[in-house]
Parts: C-alpha cells; structure tokens; sequence
C-alpha cells in the first residue's frame, strides 16, 4: 500500500509536468495549426539556460531569465518560420518544425557534451514523507506549481481576452480574421506561452530524482507528446488529463518492474506509447478531440 | 465613403473572378450588390475585407478606396480597426463559444471600453433574444438567430461600413423580413451598409441603390427602385417571368397553384 501511494504520488506531479508540456502542444496547435515538434529542444534549452545561469546569476534570477530566453526562442521560431509558412500544408509546416528541432537539439547537445549540469535547486535533493509515503521535495514543489500554473492557465483560457480570441481562431481562423482578431498575434502568444511551460516544466525534471541536465532531458519532452495526442491535440483539458494519465501510467510500471519483469527491463520507458495507441486504437481523435478536425 | 474602381481580381494567377468592377458606397446608404453563384460577389466582399489572401486571391490592377485610403495591401485586422466589418457568408458564427463570447470576440478590434459597452447594449436592444441567451453556446440558436448574432457580433466592433454577405441565405421567408428590418434600422443609426445578396427581393426592398453582378463585371447599376422595375431584374431576379402562360397551363392541368419558392 505505501509503495503504491508512493508511486500515485509521483505519477501525479510528473504527470503535472507532462501536462505543462502537453499543453504547449496543444495550443500551439490551436493557434498557428502546427503539430510543433520544437517543444523537447525547447525543453532542454531551458534547462541548459538555468544550469549555465545558475553560476553567475543565482538560482532565482537564473530560472526568470531562463523561462524568458525559452519564451523568447519559441517567439522567435514562430515570427521568422512558421509565420512565414501560415495556410501551407499541415504536414510540411510539421516537418519544418522536425527540422528546427534538431538544429536547436544539436547545438545544445554539442554545448552540454557528455557532461551533467547541475542546476542548484535550494530545495535540494531532500525528501518529504508523510507517513511511510516519500517523495522529493522537488517534486512536490513541481507539482504545486504545475497547479497553479495550470488553473491559472484554464481561467486565462475561458475568461481573459486572449483566451476567447484564441479559442475564435482555433475554431475559425478566417471568420476570426474578419472580426479583426490579429491571427498572427494570437500565435505567437501561444508559442510564448508554450516555451515558458516548457522551461517550468523543465526546472523541476532536471531536478531530484534526476541527476541533472543531459542530453536525456529532451526524451522527456517527447513522452508529453502522447500525452497531448492522447487527451486529443486540440484539447486542453485534454493535455491534463493526458499529461497524468502517462505520468500515473510510468509511475506504475516503473515501480512494479519486477512483477511486469516478463515484458522485459525498462518497461516505464515504453508506456507512455503502448498507452497512446491503446486509446488511439479505442478513440482515435483522442480522449476529448474534436472528432472532425478539417472540413471540406 | 467607398469607391472601387476597375477593379480586377484573380485566385491562384488562373481564374478571373472580378473583371473591372467599379462601383461607389455613398455615406449613409445601403448599397445591393446582386448576382448568381459565380458572379464574383464574394470575391468583391473579400477584396474590401482584406482576406482575399487568405483564399490565393490577388488584386491585378483597380483600386479600392476608403475614404481617403487605399485598401490594397490591408490585412483583414487592419479593415476591422477602420470600421469596415465583415458579416460572413453562412453566418460562421463560432458554434463552441457562447453568445456572449461571440460578441466579445466581435469587439477584438475596438480598443474603446466604452464603445464596445455602447456597441453591447445596442446588440442586446436590438436582438432581446440574443440577450436571454447570452451563456449558450452558438451552436444551439437558430439559423435566423445565428444570423442576428452574426450581425450583432460585427455591430460589435462599431463599424462604419456594414458589409454582409447573404444574410438571407438558408432562412425562412419571415426571418428573411426580419433581417431585412433589421437592415434598415442599422442604417438608419449611422451605418452604411453594403448588402450582397441573391434575394433581389429583400435586398431591393431596402437598398438605396444596386449593382447587378454578372461574371465579374457590373452588368446594371442604378437606383434600386429603378432597378426593380427594369425588365432584366424582373426576369433574372424577381422571377416575374414572361412565361405566364405556361405557368398558367399547369395550374389548369392539376388544379394546384404554385407558390413562388423563395428561400
């Protein structure tokens, strides 16, 4: 029973984590109609940023002027690419974004080497129990402020000004465009956005019980992608409730290795896919999609 | 207030949609623009609003000025901020987003918090029902209230020059005099209004002067009460055939009267 608490327990706040990355999938996807493939190396260039930061700066200004950089490389990206493409094919603006990626990926790989970056987090690696029931104190904290960030992100989406232009431009763009909503403005708001969860998301998983920055970082990003794929990538509570479900789903299999043993060694690695295309196969525009994402 | 002048316009380098169409929006007036599926009225209505890009169309030689502004390279958001607002065609009102949102979405373009209130009010005035359901989403009204929202949610960038596009398109009869009112009271606030439509008989009813359309090019232009009386508007438009006779026969053979379709 301790064990499985446990285990729930840090499902749930790297799940939270997930659901910060995922959301910037789906947003993007929302504003600009681009499945952008850019969120891992905007991950991992938010953890580099902190990490290198963290020296000359200190560990508070060093995340600020990290998620800053982030937002600022995701706003970048959008006004000088996918801007530019904007009504080009889905399925090239996709591949652009592919691109992109590995551009950022291996200039960040070549500067981060084989070496592990430390980001100094004052929380440390210490631990916090309630009962028998532990879990990093990083991770508490991660999840803490995923939820914040997240309700705060879910009132901004239903009530704010921005939140109702974008929700009119992901519905219909041209009508939105014709009640002089800047579609271009909205987009880019959403990659800022999405960069910025994504360097938050990215303080916390570079943080106890992972060792530190690494090229590894970024394969973390990539597990966000099912998540939103899952939730349905044009819904947002969708994200969140994928987010949790491949957090809680690796959690598991991560922590029962040895009685999923004849699936093989690394099993949570594999999950958050096998769970992706068991709901794919069941519901195929994901959990809360819209079902008919073009018409004709 | 607007004038077009020999204005040619193309999709994709290819097709000629618009073939040197000229006309004028005087200040103050409602303005129709009629013609059949073809005839280039949506492309015009894309034109002055600025998403023409958006469709692979492309302005050749013309100009288009408002005011004392060319129109030319103005994206859609600009248009709105100088008070030329678009009603689109099928009403597109954004079916997952309440009344409410809808018209705030429709006051994107108005900084002025206290225009945009001004602007809400008169909406709610104008179209109560809009009002009582203003938590539900567009999805569940009506196509004739969808077509007030649609109306209402341009209403709410205050425009100056009302552009719409088939309001009239897939409503009942009734609802089609309604609009038509409705029409008549915006203009009488202080909005010109251009109205592009396929019911000749609404639109000539409250427009002060209509262009016909034929295959982008202005066939017939004139005052709208001259027009509906021209012989061309009747047969093509109006549908006071010559064919009476015939007409006339069938009623005799089945002993039905037929009644004109016009929706």
């Amino acid at each position: 029973m301790t064990q499985f608490l446990s285990l729930l327990l840090n499902g749930i706040s790297l799940g939270a984590l997930y659901a910060l990355i995922a959301l910037g999938f789906v947003i993007i996807f929302k504003a600009s109609e681009v499945v952008s493939f850019t969120q891992g190396s905007l991950l991992l260039l938010g953890a580099y940023s902190i990490a290198r930061l963290s020296d000359p700066l200190g560990f508070f200004p060093a995340v600020l002027v990290g998620i800053v950089i982030t937002a600022l490389a995701a706003f970048l990206i959008e006004r000088l690419i996918i801007n530019r493409l904007r009504g080009k094919p889905v399925i090239s603006l996709a591949i652009v974004t592919i691109g992109v990626d590995i551009i950022l990926l291996t200039e960040l790989i070549r500067r981060i080497g084989s070496d592990i970056l430390n980001v100094p987090h004052p929380w440390g690696g210490k631990s916090f129990r309630i009962g028998e029931v532990g879990i990093s104190q990083n991770r508490l904290i991660a999840t803490l402020v995923a939820a914040v960030l997240i309700i705060a992100f879910f009132l901004a989406f239903k009530y704010s000004s921005w939140g109702v232009a974008m929700r009119a431009s992901a519905e219909d763009g041209e009508t939105a465009a014709l009640m002089g909503i800047r579609l271009g403005r909205v987009s880019a708001l959403a990659w800022i956005v999405a960069g910025a969860l994504a360097a938050v998301a990215a303080l916390f998983l570079v943080g106890a019980p992972t060792p530190g920055v690494s090229a590894a970082a970024y394969t973390v990003a990539l597990r966000a992608f099912p998540a939103a794929i899952l939730g349905g990538l044009d819904s947002t509570g969708g994200a969140l409730v994928g987010g949790l479900l491949i957090g809680l789903s690796e959690s598991f299999a991560a922590g029962y290795q040895d009685q999923l043993l004849f699936l093989g060694r690394g099993f949570g690695d594999v999950v958050p896919y096998v769970v992706m295309i068991a709901v794919l196969l069941v519901r195929p525009s994901g959990l809360f999609g819209t079902k008919e994402l073009t018409r004709v | 207030m607007l004038s077009v002048d020999a204005l040619h316009v193309t999709y994709g380098g290819a097709v000629q949609a618009l073939r040197g169409v000229s006309l004028e929006i005087p200040d103050g007036k409602v303005v129709a623009v009629l013609g059949s599926n073809g005839a280039g009225k949506s492309t015009l209505l894309r034109t002055l609003s600025g998403t023409l890009r958006l469709h692979r169309g492309r302005i050749d030689s013309g100009s288009v000025r408002y005011g004392d502004i060319a129109l030319g390279g103005r994206d859609a958001a600009q248009t709105v901020r100088m008070g030329l607002v678009q009603v689109p065609e099928g009403r597109r009102i954004f079916g997952r987003l309440t009344v409410e949102e809808n018209l705030r979405a429709g006051g994107m373009g108005n900084r002025d918090k206290a225009a945009k209130a001004r602007a809400r009010d008169r909406v709610y005035e104008m179209f109560p029902v809009l009002k009582e359901r203003a938590g539900q989403r567009g999805l569940l009204l009506s196509g004739g209230e969808q077509q007030m929202l649609a109306i209402g949610r341009a209403l709410m960038a205050s425009p100056k020059l009302l552009l719409l596009d088939e309001p009239s398109l897939g409503l009942a009869p009734r609802i089609i005099g309604q609009i038509g009112e409705v029409i008549a009271e915006i203009n009488q606030q202080g909005t010109s209004v251009l109205l592009v439509e396929q019911n000749a008989t609404m639109a000539l009813g409250v427009a002060d002067l209509a262009y016909v359309l034929d295959v982008g090019e202005v066939s017939l232009s004139g005052s709208a009460a001259e027009l509906a009386r021209t012989d061309e508007v009747q047969r093509l438009y109006l549908g006071h055939d010559s064919d009476e006779p015939a007409a006339a026969a069938i009623r005799r053979d089945t002993g039905k009267t037929l009644s004109r379709w016009t929706a």
